[in-house]
C-alpha cells in the first residue's frame, strides 16, 4: 500500500469510529426520548408525585434539580475559580502545586455513596443541616469542585500570554489584568466547564439520597421568603431530585405506572440538558462578542 | 518632596489591588484543602477501623476471596477478603478503557485535525450530552437493553465483567475524548507544518508526530477515564451481578469494590465490622485514585513539549 | 467587575450557612424565638428502611395537614442506618425491616419498638422454569445451592439461577430465618432492591429471587410452598411464614409529638387505608406474633 492508500484507509477507520460513537449516542437519546416522550404531558410536569397510586408528576422534583443545580453552582464556581486563578496565575512549579493539585483529583474519583455518608454524617448530622437542599449541594461541590478548576484553569491557561504582558505594560496590577482581560478572554471555556459540570450535578443521584434526601415535601410555590418552612425556595427543605427520582420509582416504586414515570422523567431530565447546553453556549458565544468587542 | 518619597515607598493601589487578589485566591485553594482533608481523614479514620478495632489481618483483607462480613469462617476469622472485588474493579477499569481509547482518540483527532468545524459544531455537543447522561439511566439502559443481550449471545445471566465494562466504556468516553482533544491542541501548530511539509500524508503525521507528541498528555487522559470508571458505582451495580466472587470469565455475577459499598451501606451498623470492612474498601478506591494521579503526574513531567 | 461580587457571595454565603444553620438547630430544640409565627413546630425526623419509606411519607403528609404544629421529614437510607442513627439519637425514628435484636451493634434494650405493618415476601421464578410449588425443603436446597436444575423439582431442564437480596437487609433475614434453618447461602448475585429483582427475575431464564408481595407481578411468578398460596390471609393465620414486621423504632418512650405520629400510624385511619394501598397487611389483622426470635405465638 502506498503511503497515499494507508491515508485513506487510516481516514475512513477514523471516520467509521467516530460515526460509532455518533451512533451510540443517537441511540441512547433515542431509547430515552422516544421511550420517555409519550409520557410526558402538561399534567406530568405539573402535579405532584404519587406514593402509590398512578397518574403522579414530577413538578417538585423538576424544580428541586434546578434549584439543586443553581445553589451548588453558587458554592462551587466561586471557589473553583479562585482556586483555578490560584493554580494558573499564582502557583509557582513546585511539589505544593502539585500535592494541591493531586488533591483535588482525588475527589473526583471518590465513589458517590462515600461523598453521600460523608456528607450525611458531617452536614446533616454534625452541623445540624438536616437533610436539605443546602447539606445536598455542599456535597455536589465535592463533584463539582475538580471539574470545574479543571475546566477553568484550562480556559485561563489558554490566554495567550502576549495578553497578561499587554496588560502588565498598561501599569494595570496583576490582579486588575486577570479581572479585566484574562477573565473575559476565558470566559467561553468557563462557561462550557461550568456546562459539563451542571450536567453531572443533574444527573448525580448516590451523593443525594443521603443528604438532600429522598422525599419532596408539598412546598408553596407563591410563598417567596426563603426562611419560611414552606416556601419553595426554602435551602433547609429536603428535596427530592428528578434523578434520585427515577432511582427511587425503579427500585422501591410501587406506584403502577413506575416504568412510565421513570421513562418520563428521564427524557425530562435529558431534554433540559439538552436545552441548558444550548442555551449556554449561545450565551458564551453571545457574551465573548461583547467583552471583546470581536466581530 | 515627601509626597513624592511617600507616593514611592509606599504600596500603590495596583499593589493593593494584587494582595486583595492574591488574599482571594489563597482563601478559595484554602477553603478546597480543608473540604480534601477533612474527606480524606473521615474515610482513612474509618476505613482502617477494621484493621485497628476488629484486628482483620491487613494481608487477608487483600487476598482473602471470601466476603461474607456478617459472619466468621472455620477458625473464626471473619470472612472479609476483598480480593474478587479488587479483581473485578481492576478488570472493569482496564476493559473499557482499552475498548475506549481508541474511539475517544478517533473522535479526539476528527475534531482537531480532519474535520475541526463540524467537530466543534456536532461533536462538541455529542461528547457534552453524554456527560449529562445521568448514571442510574446508564445503568438501566444497561439492565433492560445490554444485559439481556448479552445473555442472548453468550447464555448465562448476562450480568459480568462483559456487562460493566460495555456500560463504563460509553460513560468514560467523554472524559478520554475532551482531554484528548485538548493533548491534541497542544501539539504546537508548526509540527504538523513540517511533517507535511517533509511530504507527510496526514495520517503519517497524524502517527508519526502527532500521537507521539502528544502521547504523555495521551495517556493521562487514559489514566483519568480509568479514575473516573474505578469511582462508577450506581450504573456499575445494576449490571455487575454484585456477588462476591472471583471472576471467572466476562459474564458470570461478580462485585466490583462500589457496587458492593453502595450495596450494602445502608443495611449495615455504623461501627460494626460489616460497616468498617465496607469503609476499608472506600479506603482501597482512596488510595487507587490516588495512585492513578500520581501515575498522571509521573507520566505528565516525562513528556512535556518544549515549546 | 466579577470580584467584588465574588467576594460579597461568598461571605453572604457563609453567613447565610451559619444563620440557617442556627435556625435550623433552634427550631429542633423547640425554641421559636427568631420565628416569626408564635405556633411552636417539632421537627421529627424518621430515617431508615427503604421499603417501608413510601407509606410512612404519605402517613406523614396527610398527618402535617391537620397537625400543623410538627414537621416530619422521611428519608431511605437503609434499615441499617436507620438503627444507627435513632440509637446515636441523630433522628426521632429510626425505621427498620427486621428487629433491633438482630443486628449486631445495635442496644437494642435502649430502644422501643413500634410496629406498623406486616409485609409478606414469597419466592419468585422467571415463568419459563415451570415451576409453581415447592415444599420447603427444595426451596432450602435451591437457596444453598444444592439444587441447581429446574427439573430436579418438576420444572424444565433449565439452570437454576439464584438472585440473593444484600447482606444485611430485611428481607434476606426475614428469609433466611423463615426458610434456610441457620444453613448458608450460595454465594450468587444479590441486588439491594425490589424493583431490580422484580426485573431481573422478569428477563432472565432459570430466575429465582423472592419479593415483597406488593411487587409480584405478571411478569414473574409467585411460587407456592407446600401447596400454600403467597396470600394476606394466609400470613395473618401464619399458614404462609415468610413474613416480617416493619418497625419504627424511638430511643426510650417517644416524646408528645413522635407518639402522636406513631399513635397515628397505627390508627385505622392509616392502617385501613394506606397500609392495604402500598401492598402491606395491617397490623390490627394479624392473628399471630412473632418474636425477635421468630417465635411465633397466636
Amino acid at each position: 500500500m502506498t503511503p497515499h492508500q494507508t491515508d485513506r484507509v487510516a481516514t475512513q477507520i477514523i471516520n467509521l469510529l467516530v460515526a460509532v460513537v455518533v451512533l451510540i449516542l443517537l441511540f441512547l437519546l433515542g431509547d430515552i426520548i422516544i421511550s420517555g416522550l409519550p409520557h410526558i404531558s402538561w399534567h406530568f410536569l405539573t402535579s405532584p408525585s404519587s406514593s402509590f397510586s398512578a397518574g403522579g408528576g414530577i413538578r417538585d422534583q423538576l424544580f428541586n434539580s434546578l434549584y439543586l443545580l443553581v445553589l451548588t453552582l453558587v458554592i462551587s464556581f466561586p471557589l473553583a475559580l479562585g482556586a483555578a486563578i490560584y493554580l494558573s496565575e499564582y502557583a509557582g512549579n513546585n511539589w505544593f502545586t502539585g500535592l494541591i493539585r493531586t488533591a483535588i483529583e482525588v475527589l473526583s474519583s471518590l465513589p458517590s455513596v462515600v461523598v453521600g455518608l460523608f456528607g450525611y454524617l458531617l452536614f446533616v448530622i454534625s452541623f445540624h443541616l438536616g437533610f436539605s437542599i443546602l447539606s445536598g449541594a455542599i456535597a455536589l461541590t465535592f463533584f463539582n469542585l475538580p471539574l470545574l478548576v479543571r475546566s477553568i484553569e484550562g480556559s485561563l491557561h489558554a490566554v495567550p500570554d502576549s495578553q497578561r504582558e499587554a496588560g502588565i505594560a498598561l501599569g494595570l496590577s496583576n490582579w486588575r489584568t486577570i479581572r479585566g482581560i484574562i477573565l473575559p478572554a476565558a470566559l467561553p471555556g468557563i462557561l462550557t466547564g461550568i456546562i459539563l459540570s451542571a450536567g453531572r450535578v443533574f444527573g448525580e443521584a448516590a451523593a443525594l439520597i443521603y443528604t438532600a434526601g429522598q422525599s419532596a415535601p408539598i412546598v408553596d410555590y407563591t410563598n417567596w421568603n426563603p426562611v419560611d418552612s414552606n416556601s419553595f425556595l426554602n435551602p433547609m427543605r429536603p428535596a427530592e431530585t428528578l434523578a434520585v427520582h427515577i432511582w427511587k420509582v425503579n427500585t422501591e416504586g410501587v406506584t403502577p405506572d413506575a416504568v412510565s414515570i421513570s421513562a418520563g422523567a428521564s427524557a425530562v431530565l435529558i431534554i433540559v440538558i439538552l436545552i441548558f447546553n444550548f442555551g449556554a453556549r449561545a450565551i458564551g458565544n453571545h457574551l465573548y462578542k461583547n467583552m471583546t468587542g470581536g466581530k | 518632596m515627601d509626597e513624592i518619597q511617600k507616593k514611592l515607598v509606599s504600596p500603590s493601589k495596583a499593589s493593593h489591588e494584587d494582595i486583595l487578589g492574591r488574599i482571594i485566591s489563597y482563601t478559595c485553594i484554602a477553603a478546597i484543602i480543608i473540604l480534601v482533608v477533612s474527606i480524606l481523614y473521615f474515610i482513612t479514620s474509618r476505613g482502617i477501623a477494621t484493621f485497628t478495632n476488629d484486628h482483620v489481618n491487613l494481608w487477608r483483607f487483600l487476598s482473602g476471596t471470601d466476603w461474607n462480613p456478617g459472619s466468621l469462617d472455620a477458625k473464626g476469622n471473619p470472612q472479609v477478603g476483598a480480593l474478587p472485588m479488587i479483581v473485578t474493579s481492576f478488570s472493569v477499569t482496564v476493559l473499557a478503557a482499552l475498548v475506549a481509547t481508541p474511539f475517544a482518540i478517533a473522535v479526539a483527532l476528527f475534531m482537531t485535525d480532519i474535520a475541526p468545524k463540524t467537530g466543534a459544531r456536532f461533536l462538541q455537543p455529542v461528547i457534552e450530552l453524554l456527560v449529562g447522561i445521568p448514571s442510574v439511566v446508564y445503568g438501566f439502559i444497561g439492565l433492560t437493553v445490554i444485559v439481556p443481550a448479552i445473555r442472548q449471545l453468550f447464555g448465562g445471566t448476562g450480568s459480568g465483567i462483559l456487562a460493566g465494562t460495555i456500560v463504563l466504556f460509553v460513560m468514560v468516553l467523554p472524559t478520554i475524548t475532551s482531554l484528548s482533544v485538548d493533548a491534541l491542541k497542544a501539539v504546537p501548530g508548526y509540527f504538523r507544518s513540517a511533517s507535511l511539509a517533509l511530504g507527510a500524508t496526514r495520517f503519517q503525521t497524524i502517527y508519526k508526530v502527532l500521537l507521539r507528541a502528544a502521547m504523555p498528555r495521551l495517556l493521562t487522559a487514559i489514566i483519568f477515564g480509568m479514575a473516573r470508571a474505578f469511582g462508577e458505582a450506581l450504573a456499575v451495580q445494576m449490571v455487575i451481578g454484585n456477588a462476591a466472587l472471583m471472576p471467572h470469565n466476562l459474564i458470570t455475577p461478580t462485585s466490583t469494590l462500589t457496587s458492593q459499598l453502595t450495596t450494602n451501606i445502608g443495611n449495615t451498623i455504623m461501627g460494626t465490622l460489616p460497616n468498617n470492612a465496607l469503609w476499608s474498601l472506600a479506603l482501597i478506591l482512596l488510595l487507587m485514585s490516588l495512585v492513578f494521579n500520581l501515575l498522571i503526574r509521573f507520566i505528565g513531567k516525562r513528556g512535556t513539549i518544549n515549546s | 467587575m466579577h470580584k467584588k461580587t465574588l467576594v460579597s457571595t461568598l461571605v453572604a454565603f457563609s453567613l447565610a450557612g451559619l444563620l440557617l444553620g442556627g435556625c435550623s438547630s433552634n427550631s429542633s430544640k423547640k425554641s421559636s424565638s427568631s420565628d416569626t409565627k408564635a405556633a411552636k413546630v417539632t421537627k421529627i425526623t424518621a430515617v431508615g428502611s427503604t421499603a417501608l419509606q413510601p407509606l410512612v411519607e404519605q402517613a406523614a403528609q396527610d398527618y402535617q395537614a391537620t397537625n400543623k404544629d410538627v414537621n416530619l421529614t422521611v428519608q431511605g437510607g437503609g434499615s441499617g442506618t436507620g438503627l444507627s442513627q435513632v440509637q446515636q439519637g441523630a433522628v426521632q425514628i429510626g425505621n427498620s425491616d427486621i428487629f433491633a435484636e438482630q443486628s449486631s451493634g445495635i442496644k437494642a434494650k435502649q430502644l422501643v419498638d413500634h410496629r406498623v405493618a406486616v409485609v409478606g415476601m414469597t419466592p419468585v421464578v422467571n415463568p419459563t422454569t415451570g415451576v409453581t410449588n415447592v415444599t420447603m425443603a427444595q426451596l432450602r436446597d435451591i437457596f444453598t445451592g444444592k439444587i441447581t436444575n429446574w427439573k430436579q423439582v418438576g420444572g424444565k431442564d433449565q439452570k437454576i439461577s439464584v438472585i440473593n437480596r444484600a447482606q444485611g437487609s430485611g428481607t434476606r433475614a426475614t428469609f433466611k430465618s423463615a426458610v434456610l434453618e441457620g444453613k448458608k447461602a450460595v454465594t450468587s448475585q444479590e441486588q439491594d432492591s425490589n424493583g431490580t429483582v422484580q426485573k431481573l427475575v422478569a428477563s432472565t431464564p432459570g430466575a429465582v429471587s423472592y419479593l415483597a408481595f406488593s411487587y409480584v407481578n405478571t411478569k414473574v411468578k409467585a411460587l407456592s410452598i407446600n401447596n400454600v398460596k403467597p396470600t394476606d390471609t394466609n400470613v395473618e393465620s401464619n399458614k404462609w411464614t415468610i413474613w416480617s414486621y416493619e418497625h419504627m423504632y424511638t430511643k426510650g418512650q417517644p416524646d408528645k409529638a413522635t407518639a402522636g405520629f406513631l399513635k397515628y400510624m397505627t390508627s385505622s385511619k392509616v392502617q385501613g387505608d394506606l397500609v392495604q394501598k402500598l401492598g402491606y397487611i395491617s397490623i390490627h389483622d394479624m392473628k399471630v406474633t412473632k418474636n425477635a426470635k421468630n417465635v411465633v405465638t397466636k
